[in-house]
């Protein structure tokens, strides 16, 4: 299946399928993935195998979802600044040392490292699993029922609303500086740059003060009013989407019980 | 009949000293659409934004719908004026089309299933009930300028006012807006200087110039008024004569 992506910046993550969880409402996938996330964080390291089972679990998620993995595998990129992170751990770690060929690594460095990967890998997969299968729109909607603070939840949603709205202006902005025989290379085209950025700040600052002119012209007072008419969601789906979280947990807490391999 | 805007005497200068308005009277009566002409700077958009109490006259008064546009009417004041803002983009704040024609009927307190009808009704006016769904930015400028009439016809305003409604469009968008504003009768204000608009979609015109109204007559007849533009900066397009469109094209 090929995958589309928009060419709109705040839908580029979402794949548009018919499935089970992209048909979940936001706020159960977003406190499924929040539970599953606290479980694979308070497993240790060491429980190699509980890990394995989360990878498992997460694959099974996709496959549920319809994702294909060549569509999350791109997108687990943004981790590398924790994976360069990762990596330096062995070798500044403290304690015990083992000899890996000419360098000796330090043996917790090597475990904090494992679990980091590990963990970030995992969490990264689930929040692409959510992005993927939930329309920004919606998104925002499940944070508003999650009674997330409304200035937060305004924030959210206008930027959503307004990021392309600016980057198209920004990209307008250097079409008509390259027109003019303007090309950005090196320092020497920051001053440029700079100003440029400014100008676009200004003309944002503004379209800010007309957009709550308007909202104020339709009777805003401060508060968003609740716009998700979806009625309450089912007992049988808050179970059904709540397995995911407990069989995360119930690997976490066996993983404490039994620890693992070389712990 | 009842008139809907009445604007008695009315002069705004804003905090920097600027006078705006300077005396302005002016009465609409229900179900007129007027256009209200006017070179840059005339005071249009401060006169628009008197009408909903979105600024408050220095002197004289404003009264909509028979209530008077003060402090204490405020939200019914926001209610009975529809503003339609030039740019599309600032009046469409929400995530997707069908919440953003929500928010106004939504902030006056209409709860779903009847938001749910009253928002379908103000899309299927404007022929956009199709978009329901989808975020504003998917949408052409002429599909956005449509869905944001819709978003004040939600909260079915005594008195529409629209600012330069034709600006950017191409010709079959503009046909289109245009259809919309014809097919409905609702009292309109049409802040324009594109002025074959005005007479295609307004019987009357009136002339802001300086931060007062100097002349209110049928559009046809202040359109040929060549001496009267010219003293206002305001120009017909080149080859065009108002007195030349025929009646039956107007209707």
């Amino acid at each position: 299946m090929p995958t589309t992506t928009s060419s709109v910046l705040t839908e580029r993550l979402y794949v548009s399928r018919e499935s089970r969880i992209h048909g979940l409402p936001a706020h159960v996938k977003i406190l499924v993935v929040l539970g599953s996330v606290v479980a694979i964080v308070a497993t240790p390291p060491t429980a190699v195998w509980a890990f394995l089972l989360y990878f498992v679990l997460v694959r099974l998620l996709l496959l549920a979802a319809h994702i294909p993995f060549r569509t999350v595998a791109p997108r687990l990129l943004v981790e590398l600044p924790f994976v360069v992170f990762a990596l330096l751990l062995p070798v500044f770690g403290t304690g015990p040392r083992v000899s890996v060929g000419p360098v000796t690594l330090s043996e917790a460095g090597l475990w904090a490292a494992w679990g980091l990967l590990a963990k970030a890998t995992l969490g990264v997969m689930l929040s692409v699993i959510l992005a993927s299968t939930t329309s920004t729109a919606d998104f925002v909607n499940g944070l508003q029922r999650l009674r997330l603070p409304e200035v937060l939840v305004q924030m959210t949603a206008a930027m959503v609303r307004y990021v392309n709205v600016v980057v198209d202006e920004w990209h307008r902005m250097s079409r008509a500086r390259e027109a003019r025989g303007f090309e950005a290379r090196g320092p020497r085209a920051w001053p440029m740059l700079g100003r440029s950025l400014g100008a676009l700040f200004i003309r944002a600052y503004e379209r800010g003060e007309r957009v709550h002119l308007a909202m104020l012209a339709r009777g805003y007072s401060g508060r968003m009013p609740e716009l998700d008419s979806r009625a309450t969601v089912p007992l049988a789906t808050w179970l059904a989407a709540a397995s995911v979280p407990v069989c995360f947990a119930v690997v976490a807490v066996l993983a404490n019980m039994l620890g693992g391999l070389g712990g | 009949m009842a008139e809907v805007v009445q604007v008695r005497d009315l002069h705004y200068s804003y905090p920097d000293g600027t006078d705006a308005l300077r005396g302005v009277d002016l009465n609409v009566d229900e179900g007129e659409r007027v256009a209200v002409l006017g070179p840059n700077g005339a005071g249009k958009t401060t006169l628009m934004l008197q009408l909903n109490g979105l600024l408050r006259p220095s002197w004289g008064n404003v009264h909509v719908g028979g209530v008077p546009v003060d402090d204490s009417h405020k939200s019914e004041n926001r209610r009975r004026v529809g503003l339609v803002f030039q740019d599309p983009d600032d009046q469409l704040f929400m995530p997707t089309v069908r919440q953003d024609v929500a928010f106004g009927p939504a902030n006056a307190g209409l709860r779903p299933p009847e938001l749910d009808t009253v928002v379908e009704d103000a899309l299927a006016q404007v022929g956009m009930t199709a978009v329901a769904d989808r975020p504003p930015h998917h949408l052409s400028l002429g599909q956005r300028r449509r869905v944001a009439i819709a978003t004040v016809l939600a909260s079915d305003p005594d008195v529409l006012v629209m600012d330069e409604p034709s600006s950017n469009l191409d010709p079959a968008s503009r046909r289109e807006v245009a259809e919309v504003l014809l097919a409905m009768r609702r009292t309109t204000l049409l802040v324009t200087h594109d002025l074959p608009y005005a007479l295609q979609i307004c019987p009357r015109a009136v002339i802001l110039s300086d931060g007062r109204i100097v002349a209110d007559r049928p559009t046809s007849e202040l359109l040929a008024d060549k001496e009267l533009l010219a003293a206002h900066r305001l120009e017909l397009p080149f080859g065009f004569d108002p007195t030349t469109v025929s009646r039956s094209a107007l209707r």
